[in-house]
């Protein structure tokens, strides 16, 4: 990305912040400058894992980039949250669990410019808060991706008995 | 309050028209209609969804997921195209390359071949090889690159008949095949793809390169794991695919010379011609008096293609009606050899777990 586009979009997001009747979010806006030290580290720790065995420590270190936030301008109950380098992949699918949520008025994803890595989603909700019905949201899809699996591996084995015999 | 059955089957079928299609967004959501849940139900989605295979090869796959939102089917989809990873050849060190073919020509053709090896290694033990930074080395080691080279000269054979015309006898190496590169096991790759797990191109006849006597290949290819979303090459699959299941009905009887038009307006298979009964030509109703009549019948409606032919027929345009069920996906998946096909699918769902797992923990990270 050049970086005179970065640095304007961070000049319209300090603009927004300050406005004084913005609702104030729940969350400190995360810089882009400290995303990327992040990564630095972790490059340096993953050279220094030499055994393979110890996969969940290498997916612990990539956790560390936090690629998630609530966009300036949120309240607890009308959020729009900004995913790093995902798509419609997870976006729509995440979109339609959400609105399958009978506390969420609204629920929406969007990319907004198809050259930036960045997935959007707004939620509104009529009970508890939309930091809330997004975790329920991805906890429902990993529901959902078991259930899927537990059916195909079924699926796979009846067909082969069925061809065998 | 619940809605009919009839009304169910409005919902869940996408209208098929001569030039237009209707009915295409889903409704099941709350609120959506007064006095239907229609919320998330783990239990209600565990037993409404339903996979049915109808045909599984290893290198090709095809499925019906029945019972699912198409957001939720085209994230399957998506991901087994541009998230599964695969090994694909990402850096060649040309050394010496004398023969007609450009090196960098030679070295895009060298990407683009599928390999196979042990699974336990490409899945467990080999991780993604992470690009240096500016001004850093280059660190290449057994769990994150896989050494492969190509070393082949061209050269006359003198045990070829005189009047010899063609070149492959005429010549040693005058082609150059997938199966000239050769694995050079590093480390710990010796456990991992040793014997019938050794890294060998999926498809060992794919030419790379014609020579002549004097020509000479030589280079060492660095083979690394990557995704689809980065290089095609990466993509375990050649085509990941899914239709929506269509639906042929027959509002009134199409009889006789009718019914075998409508068949031919149809792939073979889809409608089958059956005679009138006696039993139906007494009863009241279309059939009346027209035992031994051909009348036509729906048996085999996946077949279809869509092409809305009938359609274009002023005699069957009002008799039938197409259309496409909702949350029917028959899906299609070609591999590329890597993987066996119903394993690029159920690699893609846990992929995608993995995603919304690694999401919640940082969205619970956020909110702290």
């Amino acid at each position: 990305m050049p970086p005179r586009a970065k640095a304007k979009k961070e000049e319209v997001e300090e603009s927004d912040v300050s406005m004084s009747d913005a609702p104030v979010s729940g969350q400190k806006a995360v810089s882009t400058d400290d995303d990327e030290s992040m990564k630095d580290d972790a490059a340096v720790e993953d050279q220094g894992g030499d055994e393979f065995d110890e996969d969940e420590e290498e997916e612990e270190e990539e956790d560390d980039i936090q690629r998630v936030r609530i966009l300036p301008g949120s309240t607890p109950t009308a959020a729009s949250f900004e995913f790093l380098d995902e798509g419609h992949t997870l976006g729509n699918a995440l979109r339609w669990i959400i609105m399958k949520n009978p506390d969420v008025e609204f629920c929406a994803y969007a990319i907004p410019h198809p050259a930036e890595a960045k997935m959007n989603i707004r939620i509104q909700t009529f009970e508890g808060t939309a930091v809330e019905a997004l975790e329920k949201g991805l906890r429902d899809l990993q529901d959902l991706a078991d259930v899927v699996t537990e059916k195909f591996k079924t699926a796979k084995e009846e067909f082969a008995d069925r061809m065998t015999s | 309050m619940k809605p009919s059955k009839e009304e169910l089957e409005r919902r869940n079928i996408v209208g098929v028209g001569a030039e237009r299609v209707t009915n295409v967004t889903s409704t099941d959501y709350p609120g959506h209609f007064p006095g239907e849940d229609h919320a998330w139900d783990l239990g209600y989605f565990r037993d409404n969804v339903t996979i049915e295979f109808h045909k599984n090869e290893p290198l090709e796959a095809e499925f019906s997921l029945i019972g699912v939102d198409a957001s939720i089917a085209n994230a399957f989809r998506r991901m087994m195209i541009a998230d599964v990873p695969t090994f694909a050849i990402e850096t060649v060190h040309m050394e010496k390359n004398t023969s007609v073919i450009q090196d960098e020509v030679l070295s895009h053709r060298l990407g683009l071949i599928p390999f196979k090896g042990g699974k336990t290694g490409f899945r467990k033990f080999m991780k993604f090889y992470k690009k240096p930074e500016d001004g850093e080395e280059h660190s290449y080691v057994d769990f994150n690159t896989i050494q492969l080279s190509l070393n082949v000269e061209c050269t006359h054979n003198k045990k070829a008949a005189k009047n010899e015309t063609d070149v492959t006898k005429l010549y040693n190496h005058a082609h150059v095949y997938a199966s000239d590169i050769e694995f050079n096991p590093v480390g710990r790759q010796e456990q991992y793809f040793s014997g019938d797990n050794a890294i060998v191109p999926v498809h060992p006849d794919i030419l790379i390169a014609k020579m002549r006597p004097g020509q000479q290949i030589n280079c060492s290819l660095l083979m690394h794991k990557g995704v689809g979303s980065d290089h095609a090459k990466f993509s375990p699959v050649a085509t990941a695919s899914y239709r929506l299941m269509p639906t042929i009905k027959i509002k009134s009887p199409i009889l006789g010379e009718d019914a075998k038009k409508f068949q031919k307006c149809f792939p073979k298979g889809v409608i089958e011609l059956q005679t009138v009964t006696r039993k139906e030509s007494k009863e009241e109703g279309p059939f009346k008096g027209k035992e031994g009549e051909w009348k036509a019948v729906v048996v085999d409606p996946m077949r279809d293609t869509v092409s809305r032919e009938c359609l274009r027929h002023d005699e069957f345009k009002d008799k039938v009606e197409l259309g496409r069920k909702r949350d029917h996906f028959i899906y299609s998946v070609e591999s590329t050899g890597q993987w066996r096909s119903d394993e690029i699918f159920l690699e893609a769902v846990a992929l995608f777990k993995e995603k919304a797992k690694k999401f919640e923990h940082q969205v619970i990270n956020m909110a702290r």
